[in-house]
């Protein structure tokens, strides 16, 4: 089944490959992940889809909160939460499809974002189903170029976010040398 | 990178170079020693060393490096430290990284990196060490400045230390042990997504205390969380307290004595025939610092099919990883043990009330411990690798140090051998690494210099760490070598044996040195024993020796070991012995 995940991660070098290294590392393949800066610029969330037996669903958060580097990893498969995705998508299009497939994307909510004689440049956000109808649609008016973003979402409910508070270092070693500088 | 710079913005504390600024670090550590090996990018850490009175162990090979520390670690609890050049100096760190990783030891390893500017172009002894070990250590870290490696190496050491130890490496490039800074003591470290879980749930607590009242089977199952957590007292009390069989794993003997009347052995794979059949038929596992390891549970479908489950340990991954809890309590076992047998003593009146059950499953206990102890017969031809052990122990007393390498030896020893105390019996236990046990009795040797040191090794294993015999000379440890040589990879054998059809592939070892010379090329005594009569003389001789010994023991070449649990079998259903000649 396909698991989402929230990760709230230190923005550091090393960290995203700490996080695919937890499903690497157990043959999981990943269907999605997204990771962006959140309002704090040390921090950065991911949103992750996996594809993985439900048993194991719970094993994996725990192996991800173990992370040094990942402050809060939550599970949004079942809980309430908002999901989206965005796609961009080129549609070579021929001078009497134009006004079928501008009409078309407005029933998916997807609006052009570049126009040429070759065609539209067309974005549209969504949940998955509703992209991956989108994409079938526009199949249908001839030669398509697709990228998806990947689902991103945020949960509905309040989490608390609990943190190791700092740890004070003992000063009480003296420096065992203090004559300056050393080559 | 500048030449210079500053911890902390401000011109405050003694300009050195990072190189400097390391060992000083290490020093409010409180490290004593580090085991390591030289190379072109370390080499201005070690002329800082030079004249530093930090305490430096040449070893023969980085592997080694570690796994003495390792040693150290778990012979004193502390961390211990292992330092090693860039690229191959840091992929030969590998192995034992990963063994201080399964068996939860705290090391730091150092390593040196090429400068920062020739990162990524495939410089000379360049390896990617930060995203080869992310998987082998429980964190890791490159240092790309100077102004980060105060901080870094304080994470480094809380990190190994704390929680759930384990092994930290610090990658350094360098031009940061070159350049130069202010340097100010830090005072603080931060890492906020670094959450330890210390105190247990009181709720679950008592849930526990109760279930444990209750119960009419119960019984401890103790292993290196207890060692962690310095908790071999309260397990004591606790195992008193409730007057409940304990086995303690290959990674917990010592947690509870071996002469303690409720310790059984421990349970599994080559467990005793008592453990496994108590494991099966107690009604509640009280799990301490264990993981439910595959070659405790065997067959985990029917593990302990009729039990409860009480489980502490500090990791929260570990709770539900392959036997779900019904008591989960994630925490320090030494804090929690602290409030369960607090909890215990406060509800004791509800002890007697099924004290009759338990009284009898006690005495079933002891039943299966005298059905089927391990065997103790002795040849008079040869010497039977039980006879070995025997003998060790008779000299140990439960008292010395035994580092054990991987193999039938191996399992031999944990059967046999006595622990009156923790951190006695040092052994890879998850990993399984051969040739760890060599180099780990130079760390234990190292941090406890007047303890007898045995280094148990088979003649496989041996050979894979033998250059440390230069180590051992050089540093004059007195450890004491012995070698059980059966003249094959005996655990090889034996599984071929039972279960390939006899056909013994690659696992004759032919051509072991003679130990006489060899030892004495390293200009200490060594010697082969080979009838049982001599045994006891020639242990003797070498644990008298001042200095090391290598006692090379030639054993019976064809005994296994048992009980043993077939691979995917259940524990309780044990191969007891060898086939039995069917007389017509």
């Amino acid at each position: 089944m396909l698991q989402l995940i929230s990760l709230l991660v230190e923005n550091k070098p090393g960290a995203l490959m700490r996080v695919t290294g937890v499903l690497s590392a157990r043959g999981y393949n990943i269907e999605s992940l997204t990771v962006a800066r959140t309002l704090d610029p040390e921090l950065s969330r991911m949103s992750i889809v996996v594809d993985i037996e439900p048993a194991q669903r719970g094993q994996l958060i725990k192996q991800m909160n173990k992370l040094i580097n990942v402050l809060q990893a939550s599970d949004l498969t079942e809980s309430p939460a908002v999901r989206r995705e965005l796609v961009l998508l080129r549609v070579r299009a021929s001078m009497q499809n134009r006004a079928a497939i501008l009409k078309e994307a407005e029933i998916f909510g997807a609006r052009a974002v570049d126009s040429s004689t070759e065609g539209f440049a067309l974005e549209a956000t969504g949940d998955s189903e509703k992209l991956d109808e989108f994409i079938e649609v526009m199949k249908s008016y001839g030669e398509i170029d697709v990228t998806r973003s990947g689902l991103v979402a945020v949960s509905l409910e309040a989490k608390k976010l609990r943190l190791a508070p700092p740890v004070k270092k003992d000063l009480e070693v003296e420096s065992t040398k203090s004559d300056g500088v050393f080559k | 990178m500048s030449a210079t710079g500053t911890m902390s913005g401000a011109k405050t504390g003694t300009l050195m170079n990072g190189a400097r600024i390391l060992l000083e670090c290490l020093t409010r550590e409180k490290v004593e020693v580090i085991f390591g090996y030289p190379g072109g990018v370390t080499l201005p850490l070690y002329d800082a060393l030079y004249d530093h009175p930090l305490k430096h162990v040449l070893v023969r090979h980085e592997q080694n490096a570690c796994f003495a520390a390792e040693g150290f670690a778990r012979a004193t609890g502390k961390v211990g430290v292992c330092l090693a050049t860039s690229g191959p100096g840091a992929t030969n760190l590998v192995t034992a990284l990963v063994d201080a990783m399964m068996d939860s030891i705290p090391v730091v390893a150092i390593t040196g990196q090429v400068s920062t500017k020739l990162i990524g172009s495939d410089a000379f002894q360049e390896a990617d060490t930060f995203g080869i070990t992310r998987s082998c250590t429980k964190h890791n870290f490159l240092v790309k400045k100077l102004a980060d490696l105060p901080q870094i190496v304080h994470e480094a050491f809380h990190i190994a230390a704390t929680g759930r130890p384990g092994p930290v490496l610090v990658d350094i490039p360098k031009d940061v042990f070159q350049a130069t800074a202010h340097y100010s003591p830090v005072s603080h470290i931060h890492l906020p997504g670094y959450k330890v879980y210390t105190e247990g749930h009181a709720g679950q607590i008592r849930r526990a205390a109760q279930m444990i009242w209750e119960s009419n089977r119960p019984m401890v199952y103790a292993g290196g969380g207890i060692l962690a957590a310095e908790a071999s007292e309260n397990l004591r009390e606790l195992v008193e307290r409730i007057d409940s069989p304990t086995v303690c794993t290959l990674m917990g003997l010592g947690a509870l004595p071996s002469g303690h009347p409720n310790f059984i052995s421990l349970p599994g794979m080559h467990g005793s025939y008592a453990s496994n059949m108590a494991m099966t038929e107690t009604d509640l596992i009280i799990a301490l610092g264990v993981r439910f390891d595959d070659r405790v549970t065997g067959r985990l479908a029917a593990f302990a099919p009729h039990a409860k489950v009480i489980h502490v340990d500090i990791d929260p991954a570990e709770i539900g990883k392959n036997r779900a809890a019904d008591v989960p309590i994630v925490g320090d076992v030494r804090r929690v043990l602290e409030k369960l047998n607090q909890e215990l003593a406060d509800t004791a009146d509800l002890k007697p009330r099924h004290e009759p059950a338990r009284a009898a499953w006690r005495a079933r206990v002891r039943d299966w411990m005298q059905e089927h102890p391990f065997d103790t017969e002795i040849s008079s031809t040869e010497i039977k690798p039980q006879h070995l052990m025997l003998e060790i122990d008779r000299l140990s007393g439960g008292e010395a140090i035994v580092c054990s390498d991987v193999g039938q030896h191996q399992m031999w020893a944990a059967q046999y051998l006595r622990f009156h105390h923790p951190r006695l019996w040092i052994n890879s236990g998850g990993l399984g690494a051969m040739g760890f046990g060599f180099p780990a009795a130079i760390g234990a040797q190292m941090a406890c210099p007047d303890k007898l040191v045995f280094a148990i090794v088979g003649d496989g294993g041996f050979q894979m760490s033998i250059p440390e015999l230069a180590t051992v000379a050089n540093q004059h440890l007195p450890v004491k070598i012995i070698v059980m040589n059966n003249g094959y990879l005996g655990m090889i054998r034996q599984w071929q044996e039972l279960f390939y059809n006899n056909r013994i592939s690659s696992a004759q070892l032919d051509s072991f040195p003679d130990p006489e010379k060899l030892a004495g090329a390293y200009g200490f005594k060594g010697t082969t024993v080979e009838k049982p009569h001599e045994l006891r003389s020639a242990l003797e001789a070498a644990v008298n020796e001042p200095g090391p010994y290598l006692l090379n023991v030639r054993v019976s070449p064809f005994e296994n070991v048992y009980p043993m649990v077939p691979a995917g079998g259940a524990i309780n259903e044990m191969v007891l012995g060898p086939p039995q000649p069917v007389t017509v």
